[in-house]
């Protein structure tokens, strides 16, 4: 079969949003039985597994439009750090529950506004991934502003930790928005949504989140990069290596 | 933390709310943070919500969102509500007596001493 550029763009493009969804999916799976309450671990349990569910649809479609014939499980554990084309933003630590939900709060945001869009890609299977997805991600969003608006309006000690939660992750949200020639000629064909033009919705609504949390926009020039390109933070490796063990030590292992 | 007004209601045992009125206390400190909220499902439309459980959260907002996680993953519902668990009078173990045995022998309360004629549908 031969396999156009079109083609290979379209698989470029849905290992990027794959590959944010299953690292962060990996992340927050960390607080399984470690959530401030039963019932958060639940509920970031169920977050969890959406993403997981959106990356396993992206990298399976990523593996088949690259030309690759590489499968999701190929994809996800048997790549090196810096195969990985996944924002940066999604790897930090998840520090304290305030750093967590900030983050969340940003990238379902960012989610939000592009399965939306993506909904009505040209590509029938990216436009179907989004179509289900958009409803989860929707419930992301929520559940994060639900915390950062109590968390910031709460006590001196929840606002200065939500606070400083959100001045955490503010160096890498720019990375989400960010366009290269990739997207922009996918956007261009109708296939891909150009992040650039996610970025006032985004911000808007995750500022409106912040205004009424009575917190501020945190202000900083540090705008961290570089995951499309495979650099990742010093942390990714860690996180890589973890998510990887089993299927490297026992392959084709299954239960 | 906020701490439920006047809770004097448990969860212990899954059993959702139980009166732990005259139950001595072990201790003055809550066990959880969190105030107790009693859950509802209406599993689909045309029934009538029916109690599934009991939950911890801070408000009723949460408690909304925290039940839609617990109770509703597996299409179970089409409408949750939760009520706070301090807001239920129950009644006591100790009113079992009075209150349900005297329906114990009644056995002419219930519909079983006509004769239903053949043929006839939905009854």
């Amino acid at each position: 079969m031969n396999w156009s550029d079109s083609d290979k763009s379209v698989g470029a493009y849905a290992l990027r949003l794959g590959d944010d969804a299953l690292v962060l999916a990996q992340r927050t799976g960390e607080w399984i039985a470690a959530a401030p309450e039963l019932e958060e671990d639940v509920a970031l349990g169920n977050i969890a597994l959406d993403l997981l569910g959106q990356a396993r649809s992206l990298l399976s479609y990523a593996g088949e439009t690259d030309g690759s014939g590489r499968s999701e499980d190929d994809l996800a554990y048997l790549r090196d750090e810096r195969e990985f084309v996944n924002a940066q933003l999604v790897e930090l630590p998840n520090g304290g529950f305030a750093v967590t939900m900030a983050r969340l709060l940003v990238f379902a945001a960012y989610q939000y506004e592009l399965y939306d869009r993506l909904r009505e890609s040209r590509d029938e299977t990216l436009a179907a991934v989004a179509a289900k997805a958009v409803k989860e991600v929707a419930y992301h969003r929520d559940h994060a502003t639900q915390w950062v608006r109590r968390l910031g309006d709460g006590t001196d000690e929840s606002r200065r930790r939500m606070q400083a939660g959100l001045d955490t992750v503010w160096p890498y949200v720019f990375e989400l928005v960010e366009s290269d020639d990739l997207v922009r000629d996918l956007a261009g064909a109708g296939l891909a949504v150009d992040p650039a033009e996610l970025q006032g919705p985004v911000m808007g609504y995750v500022s409106g989140v912040i205004d009424e949390a009575t917190l501020v926009v945190p202000q900083t020039s540090v705008r961290h990069t570089g995951g499309r390109r495979g650099i990742h933070t010093e942390h990714m490796g860690y996180l890589v290596a973890e998510m990887q063990h089993l299927a490297r030590s026992h392959p084709g292992a299954t239960w | 933390m906020t701490h439920s007004a006047g809770s004097d209601l448990s969860a212990e045992g899954g059993h959702g709310a139980v009166p732990t009125t005259g139950v001595p206390a072990t201790s003055g400190r809550p066990v959880r943070g969190w105030p107790l909220w009693e859950v509802f499902v209406r599993p689909r439309r045309g029934l009538s919500h029916g109690h599934v459980g009991s939950l911890h959260a801070p408000d009723a907002q949460m408690a909304l969102r925290n039940a839609r996680d617990l109770y509703s993953r597996r299409q179970e519902g089409v409408s949750i509500w939760v009520v706070p668990a301090g807001q239920i009078s129950a009644s006591s173990p100790d009113e079992k007596d009075t209150f349900f045995d005297p329906a114990g022998d009644k056995v002419y309360r219930h519909p079983t001493f006509y004769d239903v004629p053949e043929g006839v549908e939905h009854l």
